[in-house]
């Protein structure tokens, strides 16, 4: 069921190893809810964590995951690495290999920086986000949140808010939550709307009110900052007025709808401080799915046979 | 040809010799607590226990575990693991547990048992409770209740159907290649 050695994007998986994922990941929750949350299939394995972005969570998470089934765990980022005296991304590469390591974990700010080093590697290359292509075991997650609370995919509503131009998260979610059957829609300013997500099969909105209505699940994604001096919209308080998550916003949506952000939050850009923290919310809840989504990807791309 | 090596009546028949003897060699219920091993030992672990039931008064604790993460061969296995659920209903702590598998072959489903099981506690005991012990193993693991004894060759194949997954109860011997 599970052929390629890497996960390189949600658009290279089909749907059966997407649920195939998902299915071992809730096994994986089970386990990190024991008093010994530690499993043993990645003994002697190593899982090299290469980060060429910054980054808390997602490289936290794929190094506890690694840890939870007893892997070994090095963490290079590019401020620590020899990358700053000027080595070339594929000899950093090459050695890692050479240090035989099993697994590289990598992010970087360009797209297609782990298709590069999939070709390059004989060994399993997983996409922590690059550049503003994808960022599948986030997706992934999402997925396994969503799947959590709503029981199904299919013919779900799921309104996704904010810079969709420049964000690998709702690359990725696009592809996962339209092929396992979900209606997506986007909702973003006209200027953070690239041309080809009219292609995906999805609707697009530039008002909240509009694209907001009966939603099962609401999306809001990180403001990236570091692009607003770029100019796609006049201030940060024109953003929030326009397309921040508010309590009467969330009304609009489904009585159940759940509130998601993959964080880290730009608390009174994107999302309200009230709803971020309010019922709805399942903000932690995707963090620790994390976890368990990322044990499973290491799992099973460590019994694809190579 | 396939040889049917039981069918219903053995089965029942052999499930309630071995509730008795668990009973006889723990000398009674006292701290047991049954635990079956995905898949096949599931169904059998809850037989055994409703045996067990009939014969001395209250209600024995049943298990589920899955190996699926302790196993040894995630990769020379030709298919892909799908992990079931493990469900252990009450602390193992200084209990007897009786470990609960179909077919007993090269023991590494077991010695995964173990490693698993311990992960939730220390336990007094472990016993091993099989259907069907067919030989062949490739550690030094035994079973203390044993439903029959079948000498088979290494490449055979043993299937136990039961009634819970919507077959007839039996169990035969596929011979291999």
């Amino acid at each position: 069921m599970f052929k390629a050695k890497d996960l390189l994007g949600i658009k290279e998986l089909t749907t059966d190893e997407i649920y195939y994922i998902l299915e071992t990941a809730s096994g994986f929750k089970d386990v990190l809810q024991r008093d010994i949350k530690k499993v043993p299939p990645l003994r002697g394995k190593t899982v090299v964590n290469l980060f060429f972005e910054p980054s808390t969570r997602t490289r936290i998470s794929f190094e506890l995951a690694a840890k939870r089934l007893s892997a070994d765990v090095i963490n290079l980022s590019t401020t620590t690495s020899s990358v700053v005296k000027g080595e070339t991304l594929k000899d950093t590469a090459l050695t890692i290999k050479a240090l035989g390591a099993d697994f590289v974990v990598i992010r970087h700010s360009s797209a297609g920086v782990p298709h590069f080093l999939s070709r390059l590697l004989n060994i399993s290359v997983i996409n922590a986000g690059d550049g503003a292509n994808e960022h599948p075991t986030q997706a992934l997650l999402d997925l396994f949140t969503v799947l959590s609370y709503k029981k199904k995919i299919k013919d779900l509503t799921i309104a996704i808010i904010g810079d969709i131009t420049h964000s690998r998260v709702a690359r990725s979610n696009i592809y996962a939550f339209t092929k396992l059957g979900a209606q997506v829609r986007v909702i973003c300013p006209p200027t953070l709307m690239p041309a080809e997500v009219k292609s995906l099969g999805i609707e697009i909105y530039s008002n909240m009110e509009e694209g907001l209505k009966k939603a099962d699940v609401i999306m809001t994604l990180r403001l990236q900052l570091e692009r607003q001096s770029k100019a796609f919209f006049p201030s940060l308080e024109e953003y929030f007025y326009l397309y921040g998550l508010t309590t009467e916003r969330v009304k609009l949506a489904k009585d159940n709808a759940i509130v998601m952000h993959p964080g880290p939050m730009n608390r009174g850009v994107e999302i309200e401080s009230e709803v971020a923290d309010g019922p709805q919310s399942v903000i932690l809840e995707q963090v620790t799915n994390g976890l368990a989504v990322r044990m499973a990807v290491l799992y099973l791309l460590a019994g694809v046979k190579k | 040809m396939s040889k049917q090596l039981l069918d219903y009546n053995d089965i029942k028949r052999v499930l309630r010799r071995m509730a008795h003897e668990i009973i006889e060699k723990n000398k009674g219920t006292e701290n047991l607590c049954l635990v079956g091993i995905q898949k096949g030992g599931v169904i059998l672990a809850r037989r055994l226990a409703s045996q067990i039931e009939l014969i001395e008064s209250g209600r024995i604790a049943v298990g589920i575990l899955d190996i699926t993460f302790y196993r040894d061969d995630l990769n020379t296995k030709e298919e892909q693991p799908v992990v079931k659920r493990t469900e252990i209903p009450c602390t193992i702590n200084n209990k007897t547990v009786v470990l609960v598998d179909d077919v007993l072959f090269t023991g590494r489903s077991i010695r995964a048992a173990m490693d698993a099981l311990i992960d939730f506690g220390r336990p007094a005991y472990i016993q091993l409770a099989v259907l069907i012990d067919r030989g062949h193993r490739e550690l030094p693991i035994r079973a203390d209740y044993v439903g029959k004894n079948i000498p088979t060759s290494f490449n055979d194949r043993v299937e136990v159907f039961l009634e819970e997954d919507g077959k007839k109860d039996k169990v035969i011997l596929v011979p291999g290649l």
